[in-house]
Protein backbone atom coordinates (compact mmCIF):
# COMPACT_ATOMS: atom_id res chain seq x y z
CA UNK A 1 0.00 0.00 0.00
CA UNK A 2 3.25 1.97 0.92
CA UNK A 3 4.32 1.50 -3.26
CA UNK A 4 0.20 2.84 -4.43
CA UNK A 5 0.26 5.99 -2.07
CA UNK A 6 3.31 7.08 -3.40
CA UNK A 7 1.83 6.41 -6.94
CA UNK A 8 -1.02 8.32 -6.29
CA UNK A 9 1.53 11.31 -4.63
CA UNK A 10 3.20 11.18 -8.41
CA UNK A 11 0.03 11.16 -10.30
CA UNK A 12 -1.68 14.43 -8.31
CA UNK A 13 -3.62 12.81 -5.86
CA UNK A 14 -4.12 14.45 -2.74
CA UNK A 15 -2.31 12.38 -0.16
CA UNK A 16 -5.02 12.07 2.51
CA UNK A 17 -7.28 10.36 -0.14
CA UNK A 18 -7.10 6.66 -0.09
CA UNK A 19 -6.32 5.48 -4.08
CA UNK A 20 -7.65 2.42 -5.68
CA UNK A 21 -6.34 0.25 -8.22
CA UNK A 22 -8.97 1.46 -10.46
CA UNK A 23 -7.88 5.05 -9.69
CA UNK A 24 -4.22 4.80 -10.10
CA UNK A 25 -4.97 2.30 -13.61
CA UNK A 26 -6.76 5.47 -14.77
CA UNK A 27 -4.03 7.86 -13.47
CA UNK A 28 -1.49 6.02 -15.35
CA UNK A 29 -3.02 6.28 -18.50
CA UNK A 30 -3.61 9.92 -17.66
CA UNK A 31 -0.03 10.40 -17.20
CA UNK A 32 2.60 12.46 -18.60
CA UNK A 33 6.11 11.00 -20.68
CA UNK A 34 8.77 10.13 -18.59
CA UNK A 35 6.38 9.25 -14.75
CA UNK A 36 6.07 6.00 -13.62
CA UNK A 37 2.17 6.61 -14.89
CA UNK A 38 3.70 6.90 -18.26
CA UNK A 39 5.05 3.61 -18.12
CA UNK A 40 1.97 2.27 -16.51
CA UNK A 41 0.21 3.46 -19.34
CA UNK A 42 2.76 1.97 -22.05
CA UNK A 43 2.14 -1.70 -20.52
CA UNK A 44 -1.61 -0.75 -20.86
CA UNK A 45 -1.65 0.12 -24.68
CA UNK A 46 0.74 -3.10 -24.92
CA UNK A 47 -2.51 -5.28 -23.12
CA UNK A 48 -4.97 -4.28 -24.74
CA UNK A 49 -3.34 -4.28 -28.43
CA UNK A 50 -2.58 -7.88 -27.42
CA UNK A 51 -5.48 -9.11 -26.02
CA UNK A 52 -7.45 -7.16 -29.00
CA UNK A 53 -5.21 -8.82 -32.04
CA UNK A 54 -5.56 -12.23 -30.61
CA UNK A 55 -9.23 -11.67 -30.39
CA UNK A 56 -9.55 -10.06 -33.72
CA UNK A 57 -7.46 -13.20 -35.14
CA UNK A 58 -9.38 -15.78 -33.76
CA UNK A 59 -12.78 -14.44 -34.33
CA UNK A 60 -11.66 -14.16 -37.72
CA UNK A 61 -10.26 -17.81 -38.96
CA UNK A 62 -13.62 -18.95 -37.21
CA UNK A 63 -15.34 -17.28 -39.70
CA UNK A 64 -13.39 -18.43 -42.66
CA UNK A 65 -11.85 -21.63 -41.82
CA UNK A 66 -13.46 -24.54 -42.77
CA UNK A 67 -14.40 -26.59 -39.54
CA UNK A 68 -14.85 -30.79 -40.74
CA UNK A 69 -14.44 -32.42 -37.72
CA UNK A 70 -13.88 -36.34 -37.16
CA UNK A 71 -12.97 -39.09 -35.42
CA UNK A 72 -9.96 -40.10 -37.31
CA UNK A 73 -8.83 -36.16 -36.75
CA UNK A 74 -9.13 -36.40 -33.20
CA UNK A 75 -7.27 -39.13 -32.46
CA UNK A 76 -3.77 -38.74 -31.36
CA UNK A 77 -0.92 -37.95 -33.79
CA UNK A 78 1.55 -40.54 -33.45
CA UNK A 79 3.67 -40.09 -36.78
CA UNK A 80 0.75 -42.00 -38.37
CA UNK A 81 1.09 -45.49 -35.79
CA UNK A 82 -2.24 -45.73 -33.97
CA UNK A 83 -1.96 -45.47 -30.86
CA UNK A 84 -2.75 -48.23 -28.46
CA UNK A 85 -3.01 -48.27 -24.43
CA UNK A 86 -2.90 -45.82 -21.77
CA UNK A 87 -0.21 -43.17 -21.75
CA UNK A 88 -0.42 -43.11 -17.69
CA UNK A 89 2.08 -45.77 -17.93
CA UNK A 90 5.15 -46.32 -14.70
CA UNK A 91 8.35 -44.85 -15.76
CA UNK A 92 11.21 -46.12 -13.69
CA UNK A 93 12.16 -44.16 -10.60
CA UNK A 94 15.71 -43.86 -11.76
CA UNK A 95 14.96 -41.08 -14.33
CA UNK A 96 13.93 -38.94 -11.18
CA UNK A 97 17.49 -39.22 -10.34
CA UNK A 98 19.13 -38.47 -13.54
CA UNK A 99 16.24 -34.98 -13.49
CA UNK A 100 17.74 -34.32 -10.47
CA UNK A 101 21.11 -34.74 -11.49
CA UNK A 102 20.50 -31.89 -14.39
CA UNK A 103 18.96 -29.64 -12.56
CA UNK A 104 21.98 -29.29 -10.60
CA UNK A 105 24.08 -28.95 -13.54
CA UNK A 106 21.45 -26.97 -15.34
CA UNK A 107 21.69 -24.19 -12.61
CA UNK A 108 25.25 -24.28 -12.79
CA UNK A 109 25.30 -22.83 -16.79
CA UNK A 110 22.76 -20.20 -15.75
CA UNK A 111 24.71 -19.08 -13.11
CA UNK A 112 28.11 -19.63 -15.13
CA UNK A 113 27.29 -17.34 -18.09
CA UNK A 114 26.25 -13.84 -16.52
CA UNK A 115 29.31 -14.82 -14.32
CA UNK A 116 31.25 -14.45 -17.59
CA UNK A 117 30.02 -11.43 -18.50
CA UNK A 118 31.23 -9.71 -15.62
CA UNK A 119 34.29 -11.32 -15.11
CA UNK A 120 36.63 -9.34 -15.99
CA UNK A 121 35.08 -6.43 -13.58
CA UNK A 122 35.42 -8.29 -10.78
CA UNK A 123 38.04 -9.84 -11.21
CA UNK A 124 39.73 -12.32 -8.19
CA UNK A 125 36.97 -12.19 -6.47
CA UNK A 126 33.99 -13.05 -8.61
CA UNK A 127 36.45 -16.09 -9.22
CA UNK A 128 36.74 -17.19 -5.77
CA UNK A 129 33.08 -16.97 -5.32
CA UNK A 130 32.15 -19.05 -8.33
CA UNK A 131 35.14 -21.50 -7.58
CA UNK A 132 33.41 -22.11 -4.35
CA UNK A 133 29.88 -22.54 -5.79
CA UNK A 134 31.64 -24.89 -8.39
CA UNK A 135 33.22 -26.77 -5.92
CA UNK A 136 29.89 -27.48 -4.05
CA UNK A 137 28.57 -28.93 -7.06
CA UNK A 138 31.55 -31.29 -7.74
CA UNK A 139 31.31 -32.18 -4.39
CA UNK A 140 27.46 -33.37 -5.53
CA UNK A 141 28.76 -35.20 -8.95
CA UNK A 142 30.90 -37.25 -6.56
CA UNK A 143 28.41 -38.62 -4.42
CA UNK A 144 26.27 -39.47 -7.07
CA UNK A 145 29.30 -41.36 -8.88
CA UNK A 146 30.43 -42.94 -5.55
CA UNK A 147 26.25 -43.92 -5.60
CA UNK A 148 26.59 -45.41 -9.23
CA UNK A 149 23.28 -43.00 -10.04
CA UNK A 150 25.66 -41.65 -12.95
CA UNK A 151 25.57 -45.24 -14.52
CA UNK A 152 22.11 -46.65 -15.95
CA UNK A 153 23.02 -50.60 -14.75
CA UNK A 154 23.47 -50.08 -11.32
CA UNK A 155 26.91 -51.56 -9.63
CA UNK A 156 25.70 -54.98 -7.82
CA UNK A 157 24.72 -54.36 -4.32
CA UNK A 158 26.99 -55.06 -1.17
CA UNK A 159 25.80 -56.98 1.51
CA UNK A 160 27.95 -55.40 4.38
CA UNK A 161 29.63 -58.28 6.30
CA UNK A 162 28.93 -58.65 9.79
CA UNK A 163 31.72 -59.77 12.46
CA UNK A 164 29.34 -61.32 14.64
CA UNK A 165 29.08 -64.61 15.26
CA UNK A 166 26.06 -65.61 13.07
CA UNK A 167 24.98 -69.74 13.26
CA UNK A 168 25.14 -70.51 9.47
CA UNK A 169 22.58 -73.08 10.01
CA UNK A 170 20.24 -74.01 13.05
CA UNK A 171 20.33 -77.04 14.20
CA UNK A 172 16.81 -77.70 16.02
CA UNK A 173 18.26 -80.95 17.84
CA UNK A 174 21.38 -79.95 18.89
CA UNK A 175 19.45 -76.83 20.91
CA UNK A 176 17.27 -79.04 23.15
CA UNK A 177 14.43 -77.48 23.00
CA UNK A 178 11.15 -78.37 21.61
CA UNK A 179 11.13 -81.81 20.21
CA UNK B 1 -17.17 -26.42 -43.55
CA UNK B 2 -16.36 -22.60 -42.43
CA UNK B 3 -19.90 -20.59 -41.12
CA UNK B 4 -19.75 -18.57 -43.92
CA UNK B 5 -19.34 -20.66 -46.99
CA UNK B 6 -21.45 -20.62 -49.54
CA UNK B 7 -23.48 -18.45 -47.46
CA UNK B 8 -23.19 -14.94 -49.28
CA UNK B 9 -23.94 -14.41 -52.80
CA UNK B 10 -21.81 -13.18 -55.27
CA UNK B 11 -20.42 -9.86 -55.19
CA UNK B 12 -17.43 -7.25 -55.38
CA UNK B 13 -16.69 -7.19 -52.06
CA UNK B 14 -17.34 -11.70 -51.10
CA UNK B 15 -15.48 -12.18 -54.41
CA UNK B 16 -12.85 -9.53 -53.29
CA UNK B 17 -12.60 -11.59 -50.01
CA UNK B 18 -12.42 -14.69 -51.00
CA UNK B 19 -9.26 -13.59 -53.16
CA UNK B 20 -7.65 -12.92 -50.49
CA UNK B 21 -8.44 -15.56 -48.44
CA UNK B 22 -7.21 -17.41 -51.58
CA UNK B 23 -4.01 -15.41 -51.85
CA UNK B 24 -2.97 -16.23 -47.92
CA UNK B 25 -3.99 -19.78 -48.62
CA UNK B 26 -2.05 -20.30 -51.50
CA UNK B 27 0.96 -18.36 -50.52
CA UNK B 28 1.27 -20.45 -47.24
CA UNK B 29 1.15 -24.07 -48.36
CA UNK B 30 3.24 -25.61 -45.57
CA UNK B 31 3.78 -29.23 -46.11
CA UNK B 32 3.92 -32.26 -43.83
CA UNK B 33 7.25 -33.91 -43.46
CA UNK B 34 6.49 -36.85 -45.74
CA UNK B 35 9.09 -38.78 -47.23
CA UNK B 36 8.69 -42.66 -48.23
CA UNK B 37 11.63 -43.51 -50.99
CA UNK B 38 14.39 -42.02 -53.30
CA UNK B 39 11.57 -38.95 -54.11
CA UNK B 40 11.97 -37.43 -50.75
CA UNK B 41 15.36 -37.21 -51.70
CA UNK B 42 14.35 -34.85 -54.84
CA UNK B 43 11.93 -33.72 -52.35
CA UNK B 44 15.13 -32.41 -49.79
CA UNK B 45 16.63 -30.71 -52.62
CA UNK B 46 13.56 -28.59 -53.30
CA UNK B 47 13.51 -27.45 -50.26
CA UNK B 48 17.27 -26.11 -50.08
CA UNK B 49 18.83 -23.01 -51.17
CA UNK B 50 19.59 -24.38 -55.00
CA UNK B 51 15.49 -24.92 -55.89
CA UNK B 52 14.47 -22.91 -52.33
CA UNK B 53 10.38 -23.94 -52.45
CA UNK B 54 10.85 -21.19 -49.62
CA UNK B 55 10.28 -18.87 -53.00
CA UNK B 56 6.66 -19.87 -53.08
CA UNK B 57 5.84 -20.10 -49.20
CA UNK B 58 5.64 -23.88 -49.25
CA UNK B 59 9.36 -23.79 -47.41
CA UNK B 60 7.98 -24.58 -44.01
CA UNK B 61 8.23 -28.29 -43.81
CA UNK B 62 5.83 -28.98 -40.59
CA UNK B 63 6.86 -32.09 -38.08
CA UNK B 64 3.04 -32.25 -37.73
CA UNK B 65 -0.64 -33.05 -39.82
CA UNK B 66 -2.13 -30.39 -37.37
CA UNK B 67 -0.27 -27.71 -38.95
CA UNK B 68 0.08 -28.59 -42.25
CA UNK B 69 -1.56 -27.98 -45.82
CA UNK B 70 0.08 -30.10 -48.52
CA UNK B 71 0.87 -33.96 -48.54
CA UNK B 72 3.57 -34.65 -51.02
CA UNK B 73 3.48 -38.30 -51.24
CA UNK B 74 7.43 -38.32 -52.06
CA UNK B 75 8.01 -42.06 -52.82
CA UNK B 76 6.63 -45.96 -52.81
CA UNK B 77 3.81 -45.92 -50.81
CA UNK B 78 3.59 -49.85 -49.36
CA UNK B 79 0.11 -51.40 -47.79
CA UNK B 80 1.73 -51.79 -44.78
CA UNK B 81 2.44 -47.26 -45.29
CA UNK B 82 -0.70 -46.75 -46.85
CA UNK B 83 -3.11 -47.07 -43.59
CA UNK B 84 -0.63 -44.66 -41.48
CA UNK B 85 -0.33 -42.46 -44.86
CA UNK B 86 -4.50 -42.48 -45.05
CA UNK B 87 -4.38 -41.43 -41.30
CA UNK B 88 -2.21 -38.65 -41.30
CA UNK B 89 -4.11 -37.39 -44.08
CA UNK B 90 -7.03 -37.54 -41.97
CA UNK B 91 -5.12 -36.11 -39.09
CA UNK B 92 -4.95 -32.94 -41.48
CA UNK B 93 -6.56 -29.55 -40.99
CA UNK B 94 -8.87 -28.47 -43.72
CA UNK B 95 -7.88 -26.98 -46.73
CA UNK B 96 -5.66 -29.91 -47.36
CA UNK B 97 -4.05 -31.16 -50.87
CA UNK B 98 -2.13 -33.85 -51.85
CA UNK B 99 0.76 -34.08 -54.51
CA UNK B 100 1.43 -37.56 -55.83
CA UNK B 101 5.30 -37.33 -56.23
CA UNK B 102 6.94 -39.65 -58.98
CA UNK B 103 5.95 -43.08 -60.42
CA UNK B 104 5.39 -44.82 -57.38
CA UNK B 105 3.06 -42.66 -55.98
CA UNK B 106 1.06 -42.05 -59.21
CA UNK B 107 0.41 -45.79 -60.38
CA UNK B 108 3.09 -48.21 -58.38
CA UNK B 109 5.73 -47.63 -60.72
CA UNK B 110 8.35 -50.13 -61.30
CA UNK B 111 6.30 -51.73 -58.52
CA UNK B 112 3.20 -52.17 -60.81
CA UNK B 113 3.49 -55.72 -61.90
CA UNK B 114 5.06 -57.33 -59.67
CA UNK B 115 5.62 -55.46 -56.55
CA UNK B 116 3.29 -57.36 -54.30
CA UNK B 117 3.79 -55.19 -51.38
CA UNK B 118 2.77 -51.96 -52.78
CA UNK B 119 -0.04 -50.23 -53.24
CA UNK B 120 -0.44 -49.48 -56.98
CA UNK B 121 -0.75 -45.65 -56.93
CA UNK B 122 -1.69 -43.28 -53.85
CA UNK B 123 -5.01 -41.93 -54.98
CA UNK B 124 -6.38 -45.39 -54.14
CA UNK B 125 -6.43 -44.16 -50.53
CA UNK B 126 -5.95 -40.26 -50.36
CA UNK B 127 -7.46 -37.78 -53.20
CA UNK B 128 -4.91 -36.75 -55.52
CA UNK B 129 -4.16 -33.15 -56.02
CA UNK B 130 -1.51 -32.87 -58.65
CA UNK B 131 0.34 -35.99 -59.95
CA UNK B 132 3.72 -35.34 -60.86
CA UNK B 133 5.61 -37.62 -63.26
CA UNK B 134 9.32 -38.86 -63.41
CA UNK B 135 11.03 -41.44 -61.57
CA UNK B 136 11.98 -39.83 -59.51
CA UNK B 137 11.09 -36.08 -60.91
CA UNK B 138 13.45 -33.39 -60.33
CA UNK B 139 13.29 -30.52 -58.09
CA UNK B 140 11.63 -28.42 -60.76
CA UNK B 141 8.76 -30.62 -61.87
CA UNK B 142 7.63 -31.04 -58.16
CA UNK B 143 8.04 -27.02 -58.51
CA UNK B 144 6.04 -26.87 -60.98
CA UNK B 145 3.16 -28.86 -59.33
CA UNK B 146 3.39 -26.62 -56.34
CA UNK B 147 2.57 -23.60 -59.07
CA UNK B 148 -0.45 -25.56 -60.20
CA UNK B 149 -1.89 -26.20 -56.97
CA UNK B 150 -1.45 -22.88 -55.92
CA UNK B 151 -3.25 -21.26 -59.28
CA UNK B 152 -5.91 -23.96 -58.56
CA UNK B 153 -6.24 -22.62 -54.95
CA UNK B 154 -6.27 -19.09 -56.07
CA UNK B 155 -9.52 -19.65 -58.17
CA UNK B 156 -11.77 -21.69 -55.57
CA UNK B 157 -14.67 -20.05 -54.12
CA UNK B 158 -14.02 -19.76 -50.40
CA UNK B 159 -17.05 -18.08 -48.65
CA UNK B 160 -18.53 -16.59 -51.85
CA UNK B 161 -21.55 -18.55 -52.47
CA UNK B 162 -21.47 -20.98 -56.29
CA UNK B 163 -23.56 -20.07 -58.80
CA UNK B 164 -26.09 -23.10 -59.84
CA UNK B 165 -26.29 -24.01 -63.41
CA UNK B 166 -29.54 -22.02 -63.90
CA UNK B 167 -28.24 -18.81 -62.26
CA UNK B 168 -25.15 -19.04 -65.12
CA UNK B 169 -27.56 -20.06 -67.91
CA UNK B 170 -29.54 -17.13 -66.38
CA UNK B 171 -27.03 -14.51 -66.49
Amino acid sequence: MAAGRNLGTQAGLTPGRSASSVTLFVQAATGREGTVEFHFATVLVFMLVGVGFILFTLSLSRIVRPRIPGAEKATTYECGERPTGSPWIRFNIRFYVVALIFVVFDVEVVLLYPWATIYKQMGLVSFVYLLIFLVSLLEALAYVWKKGDLEWIRPAVRRPEVAAPVPQKHDVSASGGRQ
Amino acid sequence: MSPLENKLSEGFLVTQLDTVINWARRSSVWPLSFGLACCAIEMMATGFSRYDIDRFGSGVFRATPRQSDLMIVAGTVTHQMASRLKLLYDQMAEPKYVISMGSCANSGGPYWQHGYSVLKGVDKVVPVDVYVTGCPPRPEALLDALLYLQNRVIKKRTIARSRTPVEIAGA
